[in-house]
C-alpha cells in the first residue's frame, strides 16, 4: 500500500514539474506580444502607444531574460500568484479564475455526475434487456452523436424562443442583483437549467453506450458463462458483470471531471453563460500568458488530482490492483 | 441532537425566504450590450484602451461633447472654449459642477489632468511636446497657451476625447498606480456611477445629483445593465424576446427580421445603420509587385464592393468612395474634384488594361499574371479567423483579383497571428480599420493610413502598407498644424487626397457601421435618422458622440 502510494506520488510530482514547465513555455512561443495585442486597437494620441508600450512590458516582467521570467514564474508559483491578467488587466489570474470557476463547477459538476449515474444505469439496463436496447440505442446514439452546439441552439430555439420558457443567456436576470435569497436562487436555477439539461443529455449517450457494451462484453466472458453453467441466478450474474463494466467508467468520470477548468466553451457562447472557458479562449486570443498559463496549470493540477483519485478509487474496488501492488499475486 | 438540525433548518428557511431580494425594477432600467466583452475588471481613466465601457462618458466627462452627424461641439464641462490668439486658447468652465464624492470640480482638475501627464509617461504626454503651459486664470478659467507648433487638429480631438480627473483623488495616488489601478470606486462628475459587477455584467446607477439635470434634463434609466454576450446568435435571440433593448453587435439577417421583431434602426431602410469606420484593404508596399502604384491602382479596380455590401453586410453598409471619407467631420474636406479625377471604381477591364499595360502578363502560361520580370506571382489576403463577415469579404476580393489574372487566395490565421503579420510586416493584404473611426477632423484618418511611424521593427500605429513618402508625411503633419479657419488648409487636404489615390497604398472598401438595434418593450423615443436625440453607441470611448443625450429623451413605453 505505501510502496503503491509513494511510487503514484512520485510520478505526478515528476509529471507536474513537466507539465507546469511546458504550460509556462507554450504561450510564449506563440508569435506575437501580449502587450501589442492589448493596446492593437485603442486610438491615441500620436505617439501615445509609444510611451506606455514600454511601462506595460516592464509592469508585466516582459522584458526580462526569458530564464529569470521562468525561475520567477516558479518563485512566484510557490506564494500562490499566478501573475496579473494582461486581458483582464488589472486583476490577479487568481481571482479571474476563482470568480469565474464557480460558474463551470455548479452546471459540469452535475451534469457529468448525474449523467454518469443516469447513463450507466440506462446502459446497464439497455445491455440486459434486448427488447428495451432496440429503443433505447438510437436515441444514445443520436445523443452522443449530434453536434453540442446543433443540439444546444435546436433546444434555444424551441424551448426559449419558441415556447419562451427558459431565458436564452446569462446567469441571471438582467434586473437581479446577487443575493442570497429566494428569489435570486429561482432566477439563478431557471437561467441554469438550460445549459444543464443540454449539457446532461449530450453526455449521456456515451456513458450509456459505453456501458451497454461492457455490459454486453461481461455477459459473455467466460466467468459469466462458468457462473450461468453453476446455476447461479440472472441478478448475481449482472451485478459482477456490472462491478466489472463500470470500471473504465470510473477512469472516464475522473477525466471528464478534471477537464472541469476547460469548461465548456460551447455552452458557455450558446448560451451567454459565464465560466472559466469563455475566458481561456479570451486569453488564448489575446495572448495573455498568464491568464493562460494560469487556467493551464489548475487544468493539469485538476486531472491529476483526478487521475490520483482514481488510482486509488480502483485499489478500492477493484482487488486485482490492490494486490498487484502488493506483490500478492 | 435531530431537533438542532431542525431549527437551523427553519431558521435558514426563514433567512432564504424573508431577506429582501434586490431586484432592478425593469421599467426603470435599460439593458444593453455590445461594447463590453468580459468581466468588468478596470475603470481607469487614465488606461482608456482597458477600461468599462462608460468609465469614459458616463462617469468621467470631458470639456466637450461632440456630435458627429452634425459636426458640433457641445459644451459639456466647458461653457465655452475659444481661440483668443492664435497660441492661446481659454476654456471657460460650468459653475457648480461636483465630483460624485461632494467636493468641487475646479479648473484646477483641469489642470491637474494636463499636469499629470507631463510628469509621468501617459498616453497623451506628447501634447506636451506643443503645449507650454495650462494654468488656471480663476475657479472656472482655464488658459492653454501653445509652443511655435499648436497641433490644431490634434486639439480638436483632444477637447472631446480626454477624461478630465479629480486632482483631490489622484493627485493623492502613487504615480506608479497611474497605469496599474483598477480604480473600482471610480469617482467623476457624470450622470451614472458604478453599481454592481458580474461575471457577465456591469451595472450603472443614476447620479441623482448630477448637474446636468438641470441644463439638459434627466437620464430616463435609473439603472443600466450592460450584459456580456458572448456571441451575435444570442444577442439576436434576444432582441427577438425583447431581452435586450440596445444591442451594438452586428448581427447578420437585422434587414429581413427587423419589422417581424420591431426592431428600431438608425435608417428605416438601407443601409439601416450609421457608418462608424473605413475598413481598407493594406497592400504590403515593401513586397513584390505591390511595390508598384500602378499595380495597386490596377487592384482597386479590380475589386467590386458592392458585392461585398449585398451579399456579406445584407447592405447594412455603405461602400467607401475612393478617399475613404465619411461623416460631416471628414467630407468638409473631401475634395470631390480630385476624387473624380484620380479615384477609382470598380472596372474590371480598366484593371486588366493597367495590368497588361505595365507588364503584368501571364509569361509563363499558368494561367495567372506575373510580375514585371517573368516571377510568378501569388497573394495570401489575411482577416482573423471568426471574423465572418471580413472572411466572406475577402473571399469576394480574391474572386474579384482572380478574375482579372491575378492569384490571391483568402487565408484566416487566427487574430493574435493577424495582428502578428500585420505589425511585423510578413503579409501581403489585409483588411483592417483598427483607428478609422469617426472624429472631427481626417487627420486622425490620415494619420493612421499614412503614419510615418514606419521605420521600427513593428509597425503598430496604422500604415500597415508601410508606404514610405516623406512628402505625404509632411502634408499630413502641415495639416495637423493648421485650423479649420486657415486659408490653405482645403489645398493641403486636397494635396493629401490625390497624393493617396496616385499611390494606393490602402483601398477603402466600405464604412463598417454603428451596428444598433433597439427594441420598444421598455423603453421608446429611440435615436434614428426622423428623430436624432443622440447616438445610439455604447462602445468605449465613444458616448461623448450623444448616449447620455439619448438616454435623456428616452421614454418609457411601459
Amino acid at each position: 500500500m505505501k510502496k503503491y502510494l509513494g511510487k503514484k506520488i512520485f510520478i505526478y510530482l515528476i509529471t507536474f514539474f513537466f507539465a507546469v514547465t511546458i504550460d509556462w513555455a507554450i504561450p510564449r512561443f506563440m508569435p506575437g506580444d501580449p502587450v501589442q495585442m492589448l493596446l492593437s486597437r485603442f486610438q491615441g494620441m500620436e505617439g501615445g502607444r509609444e510611451i506606455i508600450q514600454a511601462q506595460i512590458t516592464a509592469s508585466f516582467g516582459l522584458d526580462r531574460p526569458l530564464l529569470e521570467q521562468y525561475f520567477n514564474f516558479w518563485a512566484t508559483l510557490f506564494k500562490g500568484d499566478l501573475g496579473t491578467s494582461i486581458y483582464a488587466f488589472p486583476k490577479p489570474v487568481m481571482s479571474v479564475i476563482n470568480e469565474a470557476i464557480i460558474f463551470d463547477i455548479l452546471l459540469l459538476v452535475p451534469s457529468i455526475i448525474l449523467s454518469w449515474i443516469v447513463g450507466n444505469k440506462l446502459g446497464a439496463f439497455s445491455g440486459v434487456n434486448k427488447k428495451a436496447d432496440k429503443y433505447l440505442m438510437p436515441v444514445f446514439y443520436f445523443l452522443t452523436s449530434s453536434p453540442y452546439f446543433w443540439f444546444a441552439v435546436v433546444v434555444v430555439f424551441f424551448l426559449g424562443v419558441q415556447l419562451p420558457w427558459f431565458p436564452i443567456s446569462n446567469a441571471y436576470s438582467a434586473t437581479m442583483r446577487p443575493a442570497f435569497n429566494i428569489d435570486f436562487i429561482l432566477d439563478f436555477l431557471h437561467h441554469w437549467f438550460l445549459p444543464f439539461i443540454t449539457l446532461f443529455l449530450v453526455q449521456l449517450g456515451g456513458w450509456a453506450i459505453g456501458m451497454r457494451n461492457m455490459i454486453i462484453y461481461e455477459m459473455g466472458s467466460n466467468y459469466s458463462k462458468y457462473m450461468e453453467s453453476l446455476g447461479a441466478p440472472e441478478k448475481l450474474i449482472r451485478k459482477y458483470a456490472f462491478r466489472n463494466g463500470v470500471l473504465p467508467q470510473v477512469t472516464g468520470l475522473a477525466i471528464s471531471l478534471g477537464n472541469i477548468i476547460a469548461g465548456a466553451l460551447t455552452t458557455q457562447i450558446v448560451f451567454s453563460y459565464p465560466g472559466l472557458g469563455f475566458i481561456l479562449l479570451k486569453a488564448i486570443q489575446n495572448q495573455d500568458y498568464f491568464l493562460v498559463q494560469g487556467c493551464f496549470l489548475f487544468i493539469i493540477v485538476f486531472v491529476l488530482l483526478a487521475n490520483f483519485l482514481v488510482d486509488i478509487v480502483y485499489m478500492l474496488v477493484d482487488p486485482r490492483v490492490r494486490f498487484s501492488y502488493s506483490g500478492e499475486v | 441532537m435531530k431537533n438542532h438540525w431542525k431549527v437551523l433548518l427553519g431558521v435558514l428557511l426563514v433567512l432564504l425566504v424573508s431577506t429582501m431580494a434586490f431586484s432592478y425594477e425593469r421599467n426603470e432600467t435599460l439593458v444593453y450590450g455590445g461594447g463590453l466583452w468580459g468581466a468588468p475588471t478596470n475603470w481607469n481613466p487614465l488606461t482608456p484602451w482597458a477600461e468599462v465601457t462608460g468609465t469614459g462618458g458616463l462617469v468621467y466627462e470631458y470639456l466637450f461633447h461632440y456630435y458627429p452627424l452634425a459636426d458640433e461641439y457641445q459644451p459639456w464641462l466647458a461653457v465655452k472654449g475659444e481661440w483668443v490668439s492664435s497660441k492661446v486658447y481659454e476654456v471657460e468652465l460650468r459653475k457648480g459642477i461636483k465630483w460624485t464624492d461632494g467636493e468641487a470640480f475646479t479648473a484646477d482638475d483641469v489642470v491637474f489632468t494636463f499636469e499629470v501627464a507631463k510628469d509621468n509617461a501617459l498616453h497623451y504626454s506628447n501634447v506636451w511636446n506643443w503645449i507650454d503651459s495650462v494654468e488656471a486664470v480663476s475657479p472656472t478659467k482655464v488658459r492653454f497657451t501653445f509652443g511655435d507648433e499648436p497641433h490644431y487638429q490634434e486639439w480638436s480631438v483632444i477637447l472631446y476625447d480626454l477624461r478630465i480627473i479629480p486632482e483631490h483623488i489622484w493627485g493623492a495616488k502613487p504615480a506608479d498606480e497611474y497605469l496599474t489601478t483598477a480604480n473600482a470606486n471610480p469617482v467623476g462628475t457624470g450622470p451614472y456611477m458604478a453599481d454592481s459587477i458580474g461575471q457577465d455584467r456591469m451595472v450603472w446607477v443614476r447620479n441623482d445629483n448630477w448637474w446636468g439635470n438641470d441644463v439638459f434634463g434627466q437620464p430616463k434609466p435609473k439603472y443600466l445593465v450592460n450584459l456580456v454576450v458572448n456571441s451575435n446568435n444570442v444577442a439576436l435571440g434576444m432582441l427577438m424576446k425583447g431581452e435586450l433593448d440596445l444591442s451594438n453587435y452586428f448581427i447578420p439577417g437585422v434587414p429581413k427580421i427587423k419589422d417581424t421583431f420591431g426592431l428600431t434602426t438608425w435608417y428605416k431602410g438601407e443601409p439601416y445603420m450609421l457608418s462608424e469606420n473605413s475598413a481598407l484593404l493594406f497592400l504590403n508596399t515593401t513586397k513584390g509587385a505591390m511595390k508598384d502604384a500602378a499595380f495597386r491602382r490596377a487592384l482597386a479596380f479590380a475589386i467590386n464592393p458592392e458585392i461585398i455590401v449585398e451579399r456579406v453586410f445584407e447592405n447594412q453598409v455603405e461602400v467607401a468612395n475612393a478617399a475613404g471619407l465619411f461623416g460631416e467631420g471628414w467630407m468638409k474636406y473631401y475634395d470631390e474634384e480630385v476624387v473624380e479625377a484620380n479615384g477609382f471604381n470598380y472596372d474590371p477591364k480598366a484593371a486588366i488594361k493597367m495590368l497588361d499595360d505595365n507588364g503584368y502578363v501571364d509569361a509563363n502560361g499558368d494561367g495567372w499574371r506575373d510580375d514585371k520580370n517573368g516571377n510568378s506571382m501569388k497573394f495570401e489576403i489575411i482577416v482573423p479567423n471568426g471574423w465572418t463577415d471580413w472572411m466572406e469579404s475577402i473571399k469576394v476580393i480574391a474572386n474579384n483579383f482572380q478574375a482579372v489574372g491575378i492569384n490571391a487566395v483568402p487565408s484566416f490565421p487566427d487574430y493574435g497571428i493577424y495582428m502578428n503579420k500585420i505589425q511585423d510586416g510578413t503579409f501581403d493584404m489585409c483588411i483592417n480599420n483598427f483607428a478609422s473611426s469617426r472624429s472631427t477632423t481626417p487627420y486622425t484618418y490620415w494619420n493612421w493610413v499614412a503614419t510615418d511611424e514606419i521605420y521600427g521593427k513593428l509597425v503598430t500605429d496604422g500604415n500597415y502598407s508601410r508606404y514610405d513618402d516623406a512628402e505625404l508625411f509632411t502634408l499630413i503633419r502641415e495639416f495637423n498644424m493648421m485650423q479649420n479657419s486657415d486659408a490653405g488648409i482645403m489645398e493641403k487636404a486636397s494635396q493629401i487626397q490625390e497624393k493617396l489615390l496616385n499611390a494606393m497604398p490602402s483601398i477603402p472598401l466600405w464604412y463598417n457601421g454603428l451596428w444598433a438595434q433597439s427594441t420598444s418593450s421598455v423603453w421608446k423615443n429611440w435615436s434614428t435618422e426622423d428623430n436624432p436625440t443622440g447616438y445610439p453607441c455604447s462602445w468605449a470611448g465613444k458616448m461623448q458622440f450623444g448616449f447620455v443625450e439619448m438616454l435623456i429623451k428616452l421614454e418609457s413605453a411601459q
